[in-house]
This record gives C-alpha cells, sequence and structure tokens, in this order.
C-alpha cells in the first residue's frame, strides 16, 4: 500500500467539482469500500469519468490515481472518453444476439457512420453494445440514453435515430 | 369505502419500454372522469412474467388478462370493462385459445408462484401492500417466537438450496457463519445477475423488493449480523429505484433499522452498485468489489462464511434464494420440501428466452420436464421451426439437445446432461442456430469477462475461442476438436474460480450432443444452419430471379448485376455476406449454401 503522503503531494490540478458530487464524496468519504460508488456519481454527473476529476477524487478520498484507473478499466460500466450527447446502446445478451442482435449493430454503424464505442464527429451519439439488459422477451432490444426499444427490425432504426437526433 | 375493482398494470422494466407508464396514467385519468376513483383501484405492480405479450393489464376480481394493451386502448378498458361491466374482447390474451381469465392461458396453468408470489399483484413502492400479502410477518415470528437456531433448523427441513447456481444448502451457509465466534458479520445479497440472457432477479427486486430485505433481516437474526448489502448491478435503474424506496419505508415503520419491532435486534442494509462485471458474481470477486477493488476472486478456503467482508464472516445469498425465506418459515419448511425431486427442494424461476412462442419470465416446481416448460409453458418453437437445443445456466451452463427434453429438471439430473441449473437463463435454440456459433457466443463473453488474475481461464479461454473462430471460418482440423479437449480439461482442473471452471461447459455439451455439427464444418466446410458467415454462399438461381432489381437495390457493397427482368448475379469476389439479398428477395431466388 502506498503511504497517504505520496497523495496529497499530487501537482496543483486540485478543481472545483460540482455540488452534488462534492456533497456525496464528503458523505461517503469515511465508508469502506467507497470508491465504486464515488465513481458511479462522478460518471451520473459527467457520464464518463474525466482525468482531472478523477485527480480530485484520489486526492478527496486519499487512494492512489493507480488504483483507480485500474477500478475504472476493469469494470465495464465506467468510461474513460466522453460519449456522445445520446448513446445508444445495443444489447449483446445471448435471446436479443440469436434474434439478430448484430444486425442492429451493423445497420446503425451504416447509418451513424461511426464503429462500435465510437462518437459521431458532431457529438451527437455514441454506439456501444450491452451485455443483457434484461428484456429478453422484447428481443432484439436496444437502449437510447436508456429508453429501451424493443421487438426491433433494422428497418426502425433510421426512425429512432433521427428521432432523437438534436433532441 | 372500499375497492370493489383493481386494475393491475405491470409496471416491469419490459412493459415500461412499451408505454405502460402512459397507458397507467390515461387509466388513473379515465377512472377518475367516470366517478370510478372510490370503487376502482388502479395498481402498478412488478412483473407478470408475460413479457412476449407486454404491457399487460390485469382486472380483478374477474381476472381478465389484457395484452399488448396500448395508452389508447386506456379508455375503452374503462368505458367498457370498468363501467359497463364488459371486458373488451379485442385486447384479451387468446392465444391458441381465447382465455377469459389468466387461469385459462396455458403460460400460467404450469407454474407455481412462491419467488414471484407478489410480483404483478401488489405495488412495489408501497410497503403496505407487502404487509398485507403477510409482509413482514416472517421476521415478525422468528423475533418472537424463534431462536436462531430454529430458524437454521426450518431451513434445514425447507432442503432450500443455493438459486445462484452452484446449489449448496442455504442452512449450511447460515450455520457456517453462526458458529463462528465475531464481533461483526455481514449478509450480503448477490444481486449481480450477470448471465446474459436471464433477469429472474430483475423482475424479483422490481415486482416485490421487500421480500429480499425482510429475509436479510432474517438471516442477520440467525447468523448475528447487524448489517447487510445488497450488490446490485447499476444496469438495473429501476431495481435500484425501487430497493431504495423500500430500505427507507421499512426503516421509517421500524422494521430495519435500530430495536426492530421492539424486540432488542437491530439490523440495517445498504445498497451496493456493480459496474459490470460477469466475475462479481462470484462471491470473493463480489465481495472484492463491495470493498472498492477491482472484483478478482481469491482462493477458497477461507469460505467467506469464515472469512468474508472486510475479513469479517459473511453469508451471500442469492435473490430468488432470499426470497423463498419468508415463507418457508411462515408455511414451514416441511411444505417446502413437499415441492419438488428428492434432492431439490422448491421451485424454481427461470427466464425462457429465444426461439420461443411465449418468451416470459416463469416460476415451475422442480421436477418439471424441459418439454413441459418450452412447449406448454412456452408454446413451442416460433414460426413452427424445429426444435434444436436449450441452453441452461448461461455461459456456465450447457445445451441440452431434443432426446432429453423428457428429463425431470433439477441441480442432478441437469449436471448429468453436461448442463447446471444456474441461476435461470433459458435460452431455446431452432434449427436456425449453429451450435458452433452459439458456443463460440458464450466463449466470447467468458473471454471478456475473465479477470485475468489465473492462467487456465485466462489464456484457456482465450486458446479455446481461437480454435473455435477456426472451426467456424473453415480453417479448422480434427485435431482441433482434440486441442478443445485438452484445454478444457486444464481450465475445469485449474481455474481459480467458477468462471474459468465452468466456460467450458458450453463446448464441451456442443461437442458431446452436436458433434456432427462440428465434423460438417471441419470436413465439408459447411455450415448447415447458415449462420458461420466465412462457411455460406449466396448465389442467385437465374430460373427463379425475375430481375426486380430490388436486391441489387438493396446491395450495401453494389455487388449484384444484371438488367432489369433478367437474371441477376452476385460478384462472390465482392461479396460480404450479409445476406440481405437472401432476405429481401419475394421469390426464393437468391439461395444460401
Amino acid at each position: 500500500m502506498h503511504e497517504e503522503t505520496e497523495i496529497t503531494s499530487l501537482p496543483d490540478r486540485s478543481i472545483e467539482l460540482p455540488e452534488p458530487v462534492a456533497k456525496f464524496i464528503e458523505e461517503w468519504k469515511d465508508k469502506p469500500g467507497n470508491l465504486i460508488m464515488v465513481l458511479h456519481k462522478v460518471q451520473e454527473h459527467y457520464g464518463y469519468v474525466p482525468r482531472d476529476v478523477a485527480f480530485e477524487v484520489a486526492a478527496r478520498l486519499r487512494v492512489p490515481l493507480a488504483k483507480i484507473y485500474g477500478v475504472i478499466t476493469f469494470y465495464h460500466f465506467f468510461k474513460l472518453r466522453k460519449p456522445g450527447r445520446h448513446q445508444i446502446a445495443v444489447c449483446m445478451g445471448t435471446a436479443c444476439y440469436l434474434k439478430g442482435g448484430e444486425d442492429l449493430i451493423k445497420e446503425l454503424e451504416t447509418i451513424l457512420g461511426i464503429g462500435l464505442n465510437q462518437t459521431t464527429p458532431d457529438g451527437e451519439f455514441s454506439l456501444e453494445a450491452v451485455r443483457c439488459i434484461g428484456c429478453c422477451g422484447l428481443a432484439p432490444v436496444l437502449t437510447v440514453d436508456g429508453q429501451v426499444y424493443g421487438r426491433l427490425t433494422k428497418d426502425q432504426l433510421a426512425d429512432i435515430v433521427a428521432r432523437h437526433r438534436g433532441a | 369505502m372500499a375497492y370493489t375493482q383493481f386494475v393491475l398494470v405491470c409496471a416491469g422494466t419490459a412493459c415500461d419500454s412499451c408505454h405502460s407508464r402512459a397507458m397507467y396514467e390515461r387509466l388513473v385519468e379515465g377512472v377518475r372522469a367516470h366517478g370510478l376513483a372510490d370503487r376502482v383501484q388502479v395498481v402498478r405492480t412488478g412483473c407478470f412474467g408475460f413479457c412476449a405479450q407486454g404491457p399487460v393489464v390485469k382486472v380483478l376480481p374477474d381476472e381478465s388478462f389484457y395484452v399488448k394493451v396500448q395508452p389508447t386502448d386506456a379508455d375503452e378498458i374503462v368505458a367498457e370493462h370498468l363501467v359497463k361491466g364488459r371486458p373488451v374482447r379485442r385486447l384479451l390474451y387468446s392465444g391458441p385459445a381465447p382465455a377469459a381469465a389468466v387461469t385459462d392461458i396455458p403460460f400460467y396453468q404450469k407454474q407455481l408462484r412462491i419467488v414471484l408470489r407478489n410480483c404483478g399483484l401488489i405495488d412495489p413502492e408501497n410497503v403496505h401492500e407487502y404487509i398485507a400479502r403477510d409482509g413482514y410477518a416472517a421476521l415478525a415470528r422468528v423475533l418472537t417466537e424463534m431462536t436462531p437456531e430454529d430458524v437454521i433448523e426450518e431451513l434445514r427441513r425447507s432442503g432450500l438450496r443455493g438459486r445462484g447456481g452452484a446449489g449448496y444448502p442455504t442452512w449450511k451457509k447460515w450455520s457456517f457463519t453462526k458458529a463462528v465466534e465475531a464481533d461483526t458479520k455481514y449478509i450480503i445479497c448477490n444481486a449481480d445477475e450477470g448471465d446474459p440472457g436471464a433477469y429472474m432477479d430483475r423482475s424479483t427486486l422490481e415486482g416485490d423488493p421487500h421480500s429480499i430485505l425482510e429475509a436479510m433481516a432474517i438471516a442477520g437474526y440467525a447468523v448475528g449480523a447487524h448489517q447487510g448489502y445488497i450488490y446490485v448491478r447499476a444496469e438495473y435503474p429501476l431495481a435500484i429505484h425501487r430497493l431504495d424506496i423500500a430500505i427507507r419505508q421499512a426503516r421509517e415503520l421500524g422494521l430495519l433499522g435500530r430495536d426492530i419491532l421492539g424486540r432488542g435486534f437491530d439490523f440495517d442494509i445498504e445498497i451496493r452498485l456493480g459496474a459490470g462485471a460477469f466475475v462479481c458474481g462470484e462471491e470473493t470477486a463480489l465481495i472484492a468489489s463491495i470493498e472498492g477493488k477491482r472484483g478478482m476472486p481469491v482462493p477458497r478456503p477461507p469460505y467467506p462464511a469464515v472469512r468474508g467482508l472486510w475479513g469479517r464472516p459473511t453469508v451471500i445469498n442469492n435473490v430468488e434464494t432470499l426470497a423463498n425465506v419468508p415463507v418457508i418459515i411462515l408455511k414451514g419448511g416441511d411444505w417446502f420440501a413437499s415441492i419438488g425431486t428428492e434432492t431439490s427442494k422448491g421451485t424454481k424461476v427461470f427466464a425462457l428466452t429465444g426461439k420461443v412462442n411465449n418468451s416470459g419470465l416463469i416460476e415451475v416446481p422442480m421436477g418439471i420436464t424441459l418439454r413441459e416448460i418450452i412447449f406448454d409453458i412456452g408454446g413451442g418453437i416460433k414460426g413452427g421451426k424445429r426444435f434444436k437445443a436449450v441452453q441452461t445456466g448461461g455461459p456456465s451452463g450447457g445445451l441440452i439437445p431434443e432426446q432429453f427434453l423428457d428429463t425431470p429438471i433439477d441441480y442432478e439430473s441437469l449436471a448429468k446432461l453436461g448442463s447446471i441449473m444456474g441461476s435461470g437463463g433459458m435460452i431455446v435454440m431452432d434449427e436456425d442456430d449453429c451450435i458452433v456459433d452459439v458456443n463460440k457466443f458464450y466463449l466470447e463473453f467468458t473471454v471478456d469477462e475473465s479477470c485475468g488474475k489465473c492462467a487456465p481461464c485466462r489464456i484457456g479461454g482465450r486458446t479455446m475461442y481461437n480454435l473455435l473462430t477456426k472451426i467456424a471460418e473453415g480453417r479448422g482440423t480434427v485435431a482441433d476438436i482434440e486441442q478443445i479437449q485438452t484445454v478444457a480439461t486444464a481450465m475445469q482442473k485449474a481455474s481459480l474460480c467458477g468462471l474459468g471452471q465452468t466456460a467450458p461447459n458450453p463446448v464441451l455439451s456442443g461437442l458431446r450432443y452436436f458433434g456432427d455439427e462440428y465434423r460438417v464444418h471441419i470436413k465439408e466446410r459447411r455450415c448447415p444452419a447458415g449462420r458461420c458467415r466465412a462457411l455460406v454462399t449466396y448465389t442467385i438461381l437465374p430460373d427463379k430471379c425475375i430481375g426486380c432489381t430490388l436486391c441489387a437495390r438493396r446491395c450495401p457493397v453494389n455487388c449484384i448485376s444484371g438488367e432489369r427482368r433478367k437474371p441477376h448475379i452476385i460478384d462472390l469476389t465482392r461479396c460480404i455476406k450479409c445476406g440481405e439479398c437472401f432476405q429481401v428477395c419475394k421469390f426464393g431466388a437468391v439461395q444460401r449454401s
């Protein structure tokens, strides 16, 4: 384990955290095992974990930055890069896979002109494949900003994208 | 004032995504507008299970079962059914035969609901509805009439085994932890449902969150713990939201917190979020994750029952296991043990999905056959296709072919077939699914989810995946099969945790029951189901093609040419085998071979 002094002597990167995040860290600071909960809060606010915020979290929680990086990269849920304004997540659980989840991804790649885990140049959409979201009865499904679309065929995708564009 | 009619609207995730909330609001509005508000109650409930037919609405007391109800249908239900007492026929479920009431629907006839007893019946956001269904009565009985030993004895008699996969007797876990002397112990509810294609726990948490809180408090009393954690996937926002509400309500009523029911017993619960790592379903990895670390397993023993969270004795039970506990306390272990088979008692919840007509969430007594589940409850295979296999246990389980459909299912019989009970995913496959492709899908999953700590899983999984890719691309040899078997044995024996030990199961069952299909891929370089892209060629049959040009217009790489009204031709050197032409041709002129 690193000594605490090493962490507090981080370079002057200290930034102002938005109030809900700062408050949350304050509440959880002394609870054991708080790191993942704090990272969830950070991502909820920014949509990803920005580098300078990770520095700040390290300082406030007194954990090594390396540990934070280790945790972020271990879990699929945490993102290091800023996603698009609208996040499209295509389910690739088994039921969706069997019912053509892959075709949905291919079609979306064509419509958006980007590959998986990429963001459109205008920052409007990002596309990812996710594990089962538990709507297997509606397979194949995708979500846009958490809203579920089920029983899909690829003809419907252009419409769905258009509906969210600029919204 | 008493309600005489109840309209239950499913608010599970699947129905919610089909506008069930808007429909609910319209129903409430309609009930109010017609002046029925003092005799009709409209309730948002948990999952009914029949997700394929959602959004689902049930009207009590007549048990009318409406399916695929849209917001625009709400007015008609109010005006016709609630005001005039005439069910809206066009919205009633009519499967193989029209059904006026829930009890007539084959999907529900062979089910027995213990775990899902309240799902689809009560408002999960209202603790009083749970209490009205005997909620917290088990906790009250435990605290007033039973010693911790009595509680564990009741569980022993019940024969309840862990529903997370391995099937370890629950009473043993509890008694190990109870036996350890320690000032602090913990109860963890494992709600990190990671099996792709399964959502049993999600529905239980969304539909009946209090049952889990109650069970955790009972477990705390039995083993001497005062703090519980629910480790739930961050991908389940609705479940988290309802758990949060439930915990708050239980605290307000003194059912959690200090001095519960004035009996001097303290117990509280906190939610901890997972972050998308399948391996965290393994108990030591889950503990690491709650501790805020990378979710990597550690060797056992010591078992968590002795040294768990923060080094303290810890009971870890899965959601479904816990949901059984209050019922066992109230109805008795002997009652529970009267359901099921010799070695496996009670019921099991399955997420029945894939190529089956009635996909959804079902709860059946142990000992039911796969055929009854797939053909009676599930209504058979979609589109009249032929059944090929069913996979239980997700990425840790195996494929079960047609000849074993009549096996009564329990922990032992499934293991004998080379699969496992698992957490309850049940994926049905038909003749269009390729076994090599499905095996590859699951391996890709386990390779991706391997935490990388131990070599057998990290390297073995990758090696096996590469071999399968070779076979799927028509580059396989007979020697590859032998090598797969060697690697599989090494992984099973030497992997650190269940993820690596069970990862070879799908492939092994594939080789065992569908060896011929593997051999066709290797020797004839052919994929009979047409799923393995590299092995498929599309050609146009000149005598069937009428030259409508549809395929040429839809081809994404413009590799189809031909004059209007004359047979077209696919340039195979440029074809990317997307299958678009095969799908759009209305004349069966595109051949896949």
